[in-house]
């Protein structure tokens, strides 16, 4: 069944073939968290990687930026419907992080954990292989705490909420447990391709 | 973790529709698979064109959850919009409209929560609180409460005969007004955009215990979070829903 009298606003086919179903195309670069914005100091922050590790790690803010970075340019797609197009972020792979620790074989999900509480759950092998970064620069500017700075996960290839703000480290765990938004009736998962967004979808 | 239900997605007919101010419309749905949402939450909307091609956006449940049956939503006209315009422009009583919800665990309040309770709304932002305003008032619920509603003008000022009456027939219940471009004649309260001082007048009588649902564009929702919490309020008690974009 069709909405009566709905044709819908199309854009040009190379930007359709890149909007994931029911995702709208935005220029600008909407704000969705939950609660009040955290005012981090770059002297309190520090990004820890622990849970089945053989030891953890831990860098402050002037060690993570020393660690080799790179320029991403990805599209990203909000739950709440829009697609962004081409974000360009500057940051630190996940590959070169886990560099830094050794994974027991049995850690096979993630738990993002943010200032202020925040959590959500990635499989691992969703993280690496170039597929997922931490970025402290978006647009070639230091990251504003409104849009997750001084640093957030990215991981563009799922709904933006995986993306966590905020970020302050990842707990390698071995079975998948449900974030923030998880809990509250949001996909374990969320791919935007499968319009993964809510329990069951 | 709480079971959560799968959603469905459901054809609700349209059994009216009411003209709130020049640029919002109220629209009532007869859902056939209703279930009781939490204040605050929201459903999506699915608009479908012959070819398959197909739209979705979210909208705030403004009905009361005792409204059994029906699902109100109330929409600002976007101009270069693609799904509220339709809703505007081509959708008239009797229509089916496809919805799936109720969505979203975190934003929502009911009575067994308590308060005291601020809420603090701009322009369509205040869809939900009302939501929770109007639940407030089906349960007889004394909880104290106070809204803080940010408009541009008066006659942008959605729900304004309800909220008026809420107030008046409730003790506890007291609604503050803020317009950020024009007043009507002789308008004695706040003129301005919200902010510490605003709140801070708003915030005494209720105390420190209060419990804060902030709904709004982006930069409504950043500076009063901010403010709230610079004023000492938990951050876990300073709930926000960010609307669309970067705001007005
Ligand atoms: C959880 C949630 C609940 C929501 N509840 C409500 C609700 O109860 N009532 C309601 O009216 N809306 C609500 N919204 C916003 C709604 O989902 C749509 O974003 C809005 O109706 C615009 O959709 P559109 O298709 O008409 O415009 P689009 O085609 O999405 O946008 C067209 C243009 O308008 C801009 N734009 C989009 N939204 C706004 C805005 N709010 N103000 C100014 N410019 C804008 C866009 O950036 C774009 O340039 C809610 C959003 C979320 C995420």
């Amino acid at each position: 069944m069709f909405s009566r009298g709905f044709s819908g606003r199309r854009r040009s086919a190379d930007v359709e073939k890149r909007l994931p179903p029911g995702q709208y195309l935005t220029t600008d670069f909407p704000v969705l968290s939950a609660g009040p914005t955290p005012h981090i100091a770059l002297e309190q922050w520090s990004f820890t990687l622990e849970g089945l590790v053989k030891s953890p790690v831990t860098w402050s803010w002037d060690d993570f930026l020393k660690l080799p970075s790179q320029t991403f340019t990805v599209d990203i797609s909000c739950v709440t419907k829009w697609t962004k197009l081409d974000t360009k972020w500057h940051g630190v792979s996940v590959d070169r992080l886990l560099e830094g620790v050794e994974v027991d074989p049995a850690g096979r999900y993630v738990m993002a954990f943010s200032e202020a509480g925040y959590t959500t759950n990635i499989p691992l092998a969703e993280l690496v292989n170039g597929q997922a970064f931490v970025a402290y620069q978006f647009d070639d500017k230091p990251l504003a705490p409104e849009h997750g700075g001084p640093a957030r996960l990215v991981v563009p290839h799922l709904y933006f909420w995986k993306s966590a703000k905020w970020i302050r480290g990842l707990r390698i765990l071995e079975r998948d447990e449900p974030g923030f938004w998880e809990a509250l009736g949001y996909n374990m998962h969320g791919d935007p391709w499968k319009e993964e967004r809510y329990t069951g979808d | 973790m709480i079971a959560q239900p799968v959603l469905e997605w459901q054809f609700g007919q349209v059994t009216g529709i009411t003209t709130e101010t020049p640029r919002t419309k109220s629209f009532r749905l007869a859902l056939p698979k209703w279930i009781p949402h939490r204040p605050g939450q929201h459903y999506d909307v699915r608009l479908t064109a012959p070819d398959g091609y197909r739209a979705e956006r979210s909208y705030s449940a403004a009905s009361e959850p005792e409204r059994i049956g029906e699902l109100e939503l109330t929409v600002e006209l976007i101009d270069d919009g693609e799904v509220s315009p339709y809703m505007h422009d081509v959708l008239v009583r009797g229509d089916q409209l496809e919805v799936r919800g109720p969505i979203g665990g975190y934003f929502v309040w009911d009575v067994t929560l308590g308060g005291p309770l601020l809420l603090v709304g701009g322009g369509s932002g205040v869809v939900p609180l009302m939501a929770m305003l109007r639940h407030r008032a089906a349960q007889r619920a004394q909880i104290p409460t106070r809204l803080l509603y940010s408009s541009r003008s008066p006659d942008e000022v959605i729900y304004r005969a309800e909220l008026d009456a809420l107030a008046n027939s409730d003790t506890g219940l007291e609604v503050d007004f803020t317009f950020t471009r024009s007043v009507s004649p002789g308008w004695m309260g706040y003129r301005r955009r919200i902010d510490s001082s605003m709140l801070n007048e708003v915030v005494r009588p209720l105390g420190k215990d209060v419990r804060a649902y902030v709904c709004g564009p982006t930069s409504l929702v950043e500076s009063v979070a901010n403010a709230l919490v610079a004023m000492g309020l938990p951050a876990e008690r300073v709930l926000t829903e960010r609307f669309g974009p970067t705001g007005t």
